[in-house]
């Protein structure tokens, strides 16, 4: 069916970043392995380019929220700020890739490309308010991460961190499909809103609630929350350093606003139905999370249960549903961008030491470091404080709107439960700071060594501490970035 | 009032002292790591320009102050979520101010004259904690006090742990983890309360005035069974810092461990901001849960009054056995507060100061033997005044004001708690007074181990005195010890207003656990407000 040429200009950015992706791959049939950092600036270029065309199209777009092409995408100020987000994620893995990968026996040519059009997946996903749209998106994602979970091809946990990525992430989204079956079958539509019309209007069959189920444990499993947790910390101890970053940010803030949307705009009528879910999964997450860093030595890993942790603090956001203040929504937002700092971070970090020959994965490489370069352990630093969510720091900010939402909505175990292990996460966060400034090291590491990823890193530790000490400005905007939802 | 107004940097006064240490740590970020002259000279100029900021504020500051309401500051911080950038002071907290940043002067001033590996690091550490305490003394936004009080942590564990003993790093994590566990515990009941509040008024505050008005007026309405866990979470965080039996086995492997400044300052001011803590937050939130558990929380602090001191008595190392006397004597300023009396609640206050100075000089002058023998353990040491008369003059005043010597700090402290107590329970005071005789024991055989007698260790022959900037240090301490000796009054002056409105909160507390009659005895005259309070003395 034919669609208003207007509906065109609001996926602008959307179709130039996928342009900008299949040329990186056609150029880097071309270009020889020395010059392929020219390939990585283009496509540093065409991300910031993206979100330019982002800002012009959703100036030209008018009064928002716009919905196009028959409810499949809407342009809202929830989807832009999460676009935002990621592809600032995007040029962040790209500048963390840089030395990376010119360094590594593999080409890169498609590394850049795959992770261009993995981001255009996730700004899909962003937008997405069709069930339809949000699978399709969500596959264009998870494919091209299958890829780059195994782009060392000839190292064997490269390729067992891509195995298990592959064929979990196709069941999980086997039985998402599947849920999203039932729920159709429902309600008889698949568009977010129309589901919440359905709902709302009729009593639904008995089968829905089994439909939410499913649907959750897909998204569960997208954003490695417990039970589906268990393929995070091999895919990011396997997956080449950058891309275990990437993945441990990107895929999952992308994640969650499809969940955020789902279960908030789609399924708020029946909001009885999965919070005791929800609220039984973020405990089992958080405990999973926290407990299973403690036994970790190394830090991919570390930081890979460390994520789960964090998925589950974000879960009580959603939970806070059916506060009318919204603080349950950006409660969330506020959590996601200081996510994204700290975690970036604290990846850059490991990086770092990589190419200095350490393994870089073990907590023993951090080793003296706050003596061999003072700036990067305060940088490290900075960032483990706030993955503890100690103040002042943008991890406090975050988990203290996340906890009183969690407390308003009468969720009073939860919240204690996640401060309990926000103090358990303290032994593993500061077994690293320990190594950095009580433990002596050898050698120097000098921030010359690696502009890109250096400037990635003080980037990241700007935004985390500037969320920590001036948290008002953030707040504020989070809350105008709401979604189009009443309970 | 025009020390109010006059704002040197463009920003009030507080905010001033307040940043002022962090602006200089910052400076120093950008001296060469090696540069020791360059991180002596900023690490002194910024502590005694934090010092005469603090001293500016106490002259301008009136007496008669009730709440912490001097020099307030209130700016939104987080807009329209209540939660406000808001400083204050009163005499309580001015008190400590002032107690925090001499502490600081002294502990730079001695690292001067020590060596000392990362000198940079060292100083600026000191200077990120010194705001840290400060932060804690002067927010009266909960979220903010919160943030100051996790923020003194981090400092404090580098300090412990970079610059420690053998075993600092199994120190400086148990001391870590023993004070967060207590502060997150801290946190949920923040959260809670902020809960309560919205209900109960409609408004989102965090601010300590905005909930001490809506606590005492009743309309919190909690039920004894919330306010119970509500008191009891933010009385074991205060508790673990203070610390009180048996919530204690951090402090001596921290002292122990920790180098001379550090257990300087943790002994000092650290410990106290549990028993301001108490004082400003869990009493005057939730009287009635006080007054409950009172009782409880007296019978904890008599165990380790006698506890504290008799494992002080059995002590080899002499840190240790300083660490142990704090324990006691801590639980007696927090048995001081429990009483409640307006004698029991001025002595816990005066001994909160003047703990911080004996103490203080205490670790001083061990730190000084230590640096010179490398090592602690009274049987490596024995006669050894000859060789340093003037260590071993301070130490003896040091000693003497700890143990409650009249003309000293401690008695004055030491006097007017046992008095108060000795009005709402006699048994109490009886088994507190045990603990000061315990106290003379352990600080006297200390002494007499170490410096008197013939001398035993060859090794003590090449010992130096205290030498220039260490005695710069100790100076101030001493003056200060003998000077709240004899007069005691411009500091009980300082503290009147606060312990009167302390007083008023406890008020039912003190009659529930009286058991005779309102005592008209001779401890009434012990209240210090009924004394005429010349104003004109007060900090001049």
């Amino acid at each position: 069916m034919p669609f208003p040429a207007g509906d065109t200009l609001l996926i602008l950015p959307e179709l130039f970043l996928t342009a900008a992706a299949s040329f990186v791959l056609l150029w880097a049939t071309f270009v020889s392995r020395p010059r392929e950092r020219g390939l990585a600036f283009f496509s540093i270029g065409a991300l910031a380019a993206t979100g330019l065309l982002l800002f012009v199209s959703a100036r030209m777009a008018g009064t928002l929220p716009r919905s196009a092409f028959g409810g499949m995408f809407a342009m809202d100020r929830f989807g832009l700020y999460f676009k935002g987000i990621l592809l600032l994620v995007g040029i962040v893995t790209i500048l963390f890739s840089l030395r990376f990968i010119s360094v590594s026996p593999y080409p890169g040519g498609e590394y850049y490309g795959l992770i261009l059009f993995s981001t255009v997946g996730m700004l899909f996903m962003a937008s997405g308010t069709h069930l339809a749209s949000i699978v399709v998106a969500l596959e264009l994602m998870a494919l091209s991460q299958y890829v780059l979970a195994g782009y060392f091809k000839r190292e064997t946990k490269s390729l067992e961190a891509s195995a298990k990525y592959f064929v979990l992430g196709a069941f999980s989204s086997g039985v998402l499909i599947y849920g999203i079956s039932l729920v159709y079958g429902a309600a008889g539509t698949l568009s977010l809103a129309g589901i919440a019309t359905a709902f709302t209007t009729a009593k639904p069959p008995a089968f829905l609630v089994i439909g939410i189920i499913f649907v959750g444990c897909g998204m569960f499993f997208k954003i490695a929350s417990a039970p589906f947790h268990v393929w995070a910390p091999d895919v990011y101890e396997g997956a080449p350093t950058p891309i275990s970053a990437f993945f441990a940010v990107g895929p999952k803030l992308a994640a969650y606003a499809i969940f955020a949307r789902i279960f908030f705009v789609g399924f708020g009528p029946r909001a009885g139905d999965w919070s005791a879910i929800i609220a039984a999964s973020a405990a089992l997450t958080m405990v999973v999370g926290n407990v299973g860093a403690l036994m970790q030595t190394n830090v991919k890993r570390l930081l890979g249960y460390s994520s789960i942790g964090h998925a589950g603090y974000a879960l009580l956001g959603l939970l806070a549903y059916g506060d009318a203040s919204g603080i349950g929504l950006w409660s969330i937002l506020v959590y996601l961008l200081a996510y994204a700092f700290m975690n970036l971070g604290a990846f850059g970090l490991v990086i770092l030491l990589e190419s200095k020959g350490y393994a870089g994965e073990s907590v023993d490489d951090f080793n003296g470091l706050a003596a061999k370069n003072p700036w990067l352990a305060a940088a490290m630093l900075v960032f483990l404080l706030s993955l503890a969510g100690i103040p002042p720091t943008a991890g406090f900010v975050g988990k203290y709107f996340l906890f009183s939402a969690a407390m308003k909505a009468g969720w009073f175990w939860l919240s204690l439960l996640a401060v309990l292990m926000s103090a358990v996460s303290l032994f593993y966060y500061f077994r690293i700071a320990r190594a950095m400034y009580l433990v002596e090291g050898e050698g120097t590491l000098h921030w010359r060594e690696e502009p890109a990823v250096s400037a990635a890193i003080a980037l990241c530790a700007a935004g985390t501490l500037a969320m920590g000490i001036l948290p008002g400005p953030f707040v504020q905007f989070a809350r105008t970035c709401l979604l189009p939802f009443g309970p | 009032m025009s020390f109010a107004t006059f704002h040197p940097f463009g920003a009030d006064l507080l905010t001033t002292l307040v940043f002022l240490p962090t602006v200089g740590a910052l400076v120093l970020a950008f001296f060469p790591a090696s540069s020791k002259a360059g991180a002596k000279a900023v690490g002194l100029l910024t502590s005694f320009l934090t010092f005469a900021v603090s001293a500016k504020i106490t002259l301008g500051f009136d007496p008669a102050t009730a709440t912490p309401s001097a020099f307030a500051i209130d700016r939104a911080w987080i807009p329209r979520f209540g939660i406000r950038y808001q400083l204050g002071v009163d005499g309580l907290s001015l008190a400590l101010v002032l107690l925090t940043t001499v502490l600081t002067v002294s502990v730079l001033l001695v690292s001067c004259g020590q060596e000392i590996e990362k000198l940079r690091g060292y100083v600026a550490a000191f200077l990120l904690l010194e705001t840290g305490m400060l932060g804690s003394l002067v927010a009266l936004d909960t979220l903010l006090f919160y943030v100051f009080w996790e923020v003194m942590l981090v400092p404090m564990y580098f300090i412990i742990g970079i610059w420690g003993g053998k075993r600092r790093i199994y120190a400086t994590m148990k001391f870590f983890l023993f004070t967060m566990a207590g502060s997150l515990l801290m946190f949920v009941a923040i959260l809670y309360a902020a809960n309560v509040h919205l209900k109960a008024t409609g408004f989102q505050s965090f601010s300590l005035v905005d909930w001490t008005r809506a606590a005492s007026s009743g309309a919190w309405n909690l039920t004894p069974g919330a306010e119970a866990l509500l008191f009891g979470a933010f009385t074991l965080a205060f508790l673990v810092k203070v610390p009180l039996w048996p919530l204690h086995t951090w402090l001596p492997d921290a002292h122990v461990e920790a180098p001379t400044g550090g257990s300087i300052i943790l002994a000092g001011v650290l410990l106290k901001l549990g028993t301001y803590g108490l004082l400003r937050f869990a009493f005057p939130l939730f009287p009635r849960a006080a007054a409950r558990y009172g009782p409880l929380l007296a019978v904890l602090a008599l165990v380790g009054i006698v506890y504290g001191a008799w494992v002080a008595a059995a002590q080899k190392d002499m840190k240790k056995l300083v660490a142990y006397s704090s324990v006691s004597h801590l639980a007696l300023v927090v048995l001081g507060i429990v009483a409640g009396t307006g004698a029991a609640l001025s002595g816990a206050v005066f001994q909160m100061v003047g703990h911080g100075l004996t103490t203080g000089l205490l670790f001083l002058l061990v730190g000084v033997l230590y640096s010179r023998r490398h090592t602690r353990e009274m049987a490596d040491f024995g006669g050894i005044a000859a060789r340093v008369p003037v260590t071993t003059t301070l130490f003896v005043v040091a000693a003497l004001g700890s143990i409650g010597l009249p003309g000293l700090n401690g008695f004055i402290g030491e006097f007017l708690i046992l008095g108060g107590v000795f009005q709402v329970n006699v048994a109490w005071a009886a088994i507190a007074a045990t603990g000061m005789i315990l106290g003379a024991i352990y600080l006297l055989t200390l002494i007499q181990k170490v410096f008197w007698g013939p001398e035993t260790v060859p090794a003590n022959r090449s010992l130096t005195d205290i030498n220039a900037w260490e005695l710069a240090g100790a100076f101030p301490l001493v003056v200060l010890i003998v000077l709240l000796g004899v007069f005691p009054r411009p500091l009980l002056n300082l503290v009147d207003g606060s312990v009167k409105t302390l007083q008023r909160v406890s008020a039912p507390r003190a009659a529930a656990v009286i058991a005779r009659p309102a005592g008209k005895d001779a401890f009434e005259r012990l209240e210090v407000h009924e004394l005429p309070a010349p104003r004109e003395e007060i900090a001049r």
